[in-house]
């Protein structure tokens, strides 16, 4: 994959935020850099607290205002830097250009509109010369789109139900042909069968929209469903990145993400007894000096306590672990220091 | 993030001994506001309390005409009303009567509209019912006609005068109350309680009560300066206490003659009654804060 | 086990229920068939998985076999004993021996109480010990026991993460003894690592003190981990019932197979396969119409499905299913009216 700078429709680069408040500052993410491709999805997998929604907050520039500020780092979107815009250019890029999706599709629509007047106003903000029948047939063709019969846009929100609301809300979210969707746990909020139906439309969506997608998650059967590429976050940082091939395919890992797979009861296999990480995510106010997963972290060396880790790559697929210093990988690899 | 003073040993007792009031206290002592707010309640107190070792009732009642109107002086530091009575003293033991009678009508009126507002809130269905449309009744008189109604029907004297301004005041708890408990009720923890076997009253007890309490003790300040302001009302309507008692609602009704040309008259039982509900307000928010396990660090 | 299942049981199940029914009253008189006939057994030391979709009636049916809302019919059976028309006080010592674990690690505990008060309020209802101090130690045993560190005794809730959270729910539950567990949906509201956490933990303790457990959750692939026998449920009632492994190997209502097929599995395998979906959304449970409570949904539908309700028949042993699809391929199947896990009425 040449990766020439028109091909990429995010460039993130050392991304570094807090939330600063009187009583403390949490180190949200910390200095994060990942690219997407035009027409790909990027799957974004870790934890509460590992800075997923943070990192997608930033690209919109929605940061709380009076607690989030971005300390450094580029967000550069089809080779503009995002955070050097004013916010008026910023407004003509939300929704028009990049649009997010949010966990909940309840807290998402305003149950006093109809669904087609929410949709509508979708359309008008970012159109503003569309006559009322072109914005009309508009929103019809957007909710035949997401699978939602148009004579039903007369009604309230309330009168559907959650998978229902979430396609509507994707249905907002796509209305002016984004470039990039930002998808904040789209399915958590919904039933099993409900995701299904609410995956597979993305996956279509998708192919026929050829929009680019950064998809945030903790379900790492998503992730393997929808993704192209992927970034593990820990502790506001990424610490392995690469194609889901390199993910669920590859040989090497690093030790958060296989702490990971094997906290999660397999579905194919039975195991009598899960493996998970001991511990808990450390405190973002007070992250330690070395290797944030170090705490935790059975394979934990001196240097991990001291130093972050460099990133080491094989191909697409990149780790963020002092395992794989070509110094610790000639004396024996990975392998042997996890005995 | 835990308290690291609290593990002291490695025995059992040094994770469980600390008393629950012992730590309540350790939170409100942070709160200088409230602090300030207790050592003035403390001073009204001992000072209301011990009245009669330093001020004799009589000079309270005692009428001398010389000295109408008269300005503070060494003598009588706070001044002399329309009838020469000295106003330090009447501040006194007009506090007496005032305090005790706002005092208890609010403890009374929370107490009682607490309860209610629980069991209405947590039982729900027919005795909620019943208990809400008694209370619509209750709240379709007016207050002032109703108190009016009940002091004239039992005649002006300490004891009633408790029972009008508790009826007066206990429906705001029971609305209060009620709507908090019907919110607490949805939690698990109050099913879980029932899980391990408790029976309602226990319930409201352990679990609902203290979680209001935050907002029952907001409104119980707000009541207290209110009352003593309904009392002075009443007094003005000649429903008070008798004639020669002192009372600070009755002084402030009486000085109002006087308030152009002796505004001191009028001065010092609006400051005893400010200073009253300023300080029952600091405490109230101290103590509020205290209970709250949430503000603790 | 196996033996339990095709004979008449050699021992009394923990919980038995009959044709079991909780139904509420909705605006104009109209009923919502929160759990429609469920006949189950659970025996000691022995997990069942409760499983469906939001509104299927899971947590319903856990919480009326507490007691913890009343039954509108059917019987509830504790180790032989009918309790169904037990009154308050009379279910007070059964309290004791029967528990529920919460979904939500942050409403389950009350915010003004410290730890070792959460853990033994039981213990103080029931006036366990008789005095202070012994209620404390048992307090910090228990706290041992679901690995929550001595050092938190005195915290608050809001000091504590969910996982801690949930211990203490936990250890609250464990406190007197119970010999059964209603687990509501215990790990959905965590994070993986913290939810293996809480499942090994869950798996230890049964272990250790024999504990039966109803596990209700929307996971499949938590309740297939931790149960013998797993329930699908669907609008109030119970399509399918098997051994836990059997029914992923061999799932037979159309509903358990397009559950099993909607879940994303993690690996790359089945990724361009396009998603198995089964059209549509859950239907209302206020007064269903009579016939199968899925047709609606159902590729499969047939003019029987809608005119009348399939009955529950075991199809192999141990297997039970509610379709006529099923029992269509077994003309005359063995019907099991008697014995059997969850025979009829």
């Amino acid at each position: 994959m040449g990766e020439k700078d028109e091909k990429l429709i995010l460039d993130i680069q050392d991304l570094k935020v807090i939330y600063k408040t009187d009583i403390e500052t949490v180190e949200a993410v910390n200095g994060i850099s990942l690219k997407i491709e035009k027409g790909k999805t990027l799957g974004l997998v870790g934890e509460t607290g590992a800075g997923k929604t943070t990192t997608a907050l930033s690209i919109l520039r929605l940061l709380p205002q009076a607690t989030g500020r971005i300390l450094s780092g580029k967000i550069c979107f089809d080779g503009e830097d995002l955070l050097t815009k004013t916010e008026d250019e910023m407004r003509a890029v939300r929704g028009n250009l990049i649009s997010m999706v949010f966990q909940d599709p309840m807290s998402s629509l305003n149950p006093v509109y109809t669904v087609g007047q929410q949709i509508g106003e979708a359309i008008k903000l970012h159109n503003h010369d569309l006559s009322h029948e072109e914005v009309e047939g508009r929103i019809d063709e957007m909710l035949q789109l997401v699978g939602i019969m148009p004579s039903r846009k007369a009604e309230y929100p309330h009168q559907f139900s959650g998978g229902m609301k979430q396609r509507v809300v994707i249905a907002m979210a796509l209305c002016c042909e984004p470039e990039l969707l930002i998808a904040d746990e789209p399915t958590t909020a919904l039933d099993v069968t409900i995701q299904a139906q609410v995956l597979a439309m993305i996956r279509e969506l998708r192919e026929r929209l050829g929009t680019s997608m950064l998809m945030i998650t903790h379900d790492l059967g998503i992730v393997a469903q929808i993704c192209d590429e992927v970034c593990v976050m820990y502790a506001g940082k990424i610490v392995e990145s690469g194609t889901v091939e390199d993910l669920f395919r590859g040989e090497k890992h690093h030790p958060y993400t296989v702490g990971l797979f094997d906290s999660i009861p397999n579905i194919s296999s039975r195991a009598t007894r899960l493996k998970p990480i001991p511990g808990l995510m450390p405190d973002p106010t007070n992250l330690p000096v070395g290797c944030e997963f170090a705490p935790r972290c059975e394979h934990c060396m001196e240097i991990c306590k001291k130093e972050k880790p460099q990133v080491y790559s094989e191909g697409t697929h990149k780790f963020y672990c002092h395992l794989f210093d070509s110094e610790n990988l000639k004396t024996g690899g990975s392998e042997n220091e996890s005995k | 993030m835990f308290k690291k003073n609290k593990v002291n040993a490695e025995t059992l007792d040094g994770y469980v001994s600390q008393g629950k009031w012992k730590e309540i206290w350790r939170r409100y002592k942070k709160s200088k506001g409230a602090m300030i707010g207790l050592i003035m309640m403390a001073a009204m107190a001992a000072v209301l309390i011990l009245a009669p070792l330093f001020v004799s009732y009589e000079s309270a009642t005692t009428q001398d005409f010389s000295l109408m109107l008269a300005t503070p002086s060494a003598e009588h530091i706070f001044g002399n009303d329309g009838y020469g009575r000295d106003i330090f003293a009447r501040i006194i033991y007009g506090g007496r009567t005032s305090v005790a009678i706002a005092l208890i009508a609010t403890v009374t009126s929370c107490i009682v509209g607490s309860m209610l507002g629980a069991v209405a809130g947590y039982f729900g269905g027919r005795t909620d019912s019943l208990i809400m449309r008694s209370l619509d009744i209750f709240m379709s008189v007016p207050d002032i006609l109703f108190t009016m109604a009940v002091v004239y029907a039992l005649g002006a004297n300490f004891v009633n005068l408790i029972v009008a301004l508790t009826l007066a005041y206990f429906t705001n708890y029971v609305r209060l109350v009620r709507s908090e408990v019907l919110t607490l009720s949805e939690q698990d923890y109050v099913e879980a309680s029932r899980a391990g076997g408790a029976n309602g009253l226990r319930i409201i007890l352990s679990h609902i009560i203290p979680n209001a309490v935050g907002v029952i003790i907001v409104n119980t300040t707000l009541n207290i300066a209110k009352i003593i302001l309904y009392e002075a009302t009443l007094s003005f309507l000649g429903l008070g206490m008798p004639a020669p008692q002192p009372e600070w609602g009755q002084m402030l009704s009486e000085a109002r003659e006087y308030m152009r040309n002796t505004p001191h008259l009028m001065f010092f039982p609006a400051a005893a009654i400010i200073i009253t509900a300023c300080s029952v307000n600091l405490v109230g928010d101290g103590l509020r804060d205290a209970l709250d396990p949430h503000l603790k660090s | 086990m196996k033996a339990n299942e095709n004979n008449i049981p050699a021992r009394t199940p923990l919980i038995e229920t009959r044709d079991l029914k909780k139904y509420f009253k909705v605006n104009g008189g109209r009923m919502l068939h929160a759990v429609d006939s469920i006949n189950l057994k659970l025996y000691s030391g022995e997990t069942l998985g409760v499983v469906g979709e939001s509104g299927c009636g899971k947590s319903t049916l856990g919480r009326t076999l507490l007691k913890l809302i009343e039954p509108t019919g059917g019987q509830i059976l504790y180790d032989g004993q009918d309790i169904t028309k037990l009154n308050t006080r009379k279910m007070r010592p059964l309290r004791k021996e029967m528990q529920i674990i919460f979904q939500d690690p942050y409403s389950c505990i009350d915010p003004r109480k410290s730890v070792v008060d959460t853990i033994s309020e039981y213990m103080q209802i029931h006036k366990v010990f008789p005095n202070h101090q012994q209620t404390m130690n048992r307090a910090i045993e228990l706290m041992d026991l679901v690995g929550l560190a001595r050092r938190y005794a005195n915290s608050y809730p809001h000091e504590l993460d969910g996982g801690r959270r949930q211990r203490i729910g936990i250890a609250r539950a464990l406190s007197l003894n119970p010999r059964f567990i209603v687990c509501d949906e215990p790990v959905s509201a965590l994070d993986v690592s913290i939810q293996a956490q809480i499942l090994n933990l869950l798996m230890d303790l049964q272990d250790e003190l024999d504990l039966a457990y109803m596990f209700v959750t929307h996971d499949l692939s938590v309740v297939k981990h931790i149960s013998n026998h797993i329930m699908v449920m669907y609008l109030g009632t119970c399509v399918e019932l098997a051994e836990s492994e059997e029914l992923f190997r061999n799932p037979l209502h159309p509903y358990t197979k397009a559950l099993l097929a909607a879940i994303p599995e993690p690996n790359l395998d089945s990724r361009d396969k396009e998603f198995q979906i089964i059209r549509g959304e859950v239907s209302s449970p206020i007064d269903p119409k009579p016939g199968c409570r899925f047709a609606a949904r159902c590729e499969h539908c047939m003019p029987q499905c809608t005119q009348e309700n399939p009955k529950f028949t075991e199809t192999s042993p141990g297997h039970y299913t509610a379709c006529f699809l099923v029992n269509g391929n077994n003309p005359g199947g063995q019907t099991s009216d008697t014995g059997g896990e969850t025979g009829g009425r």
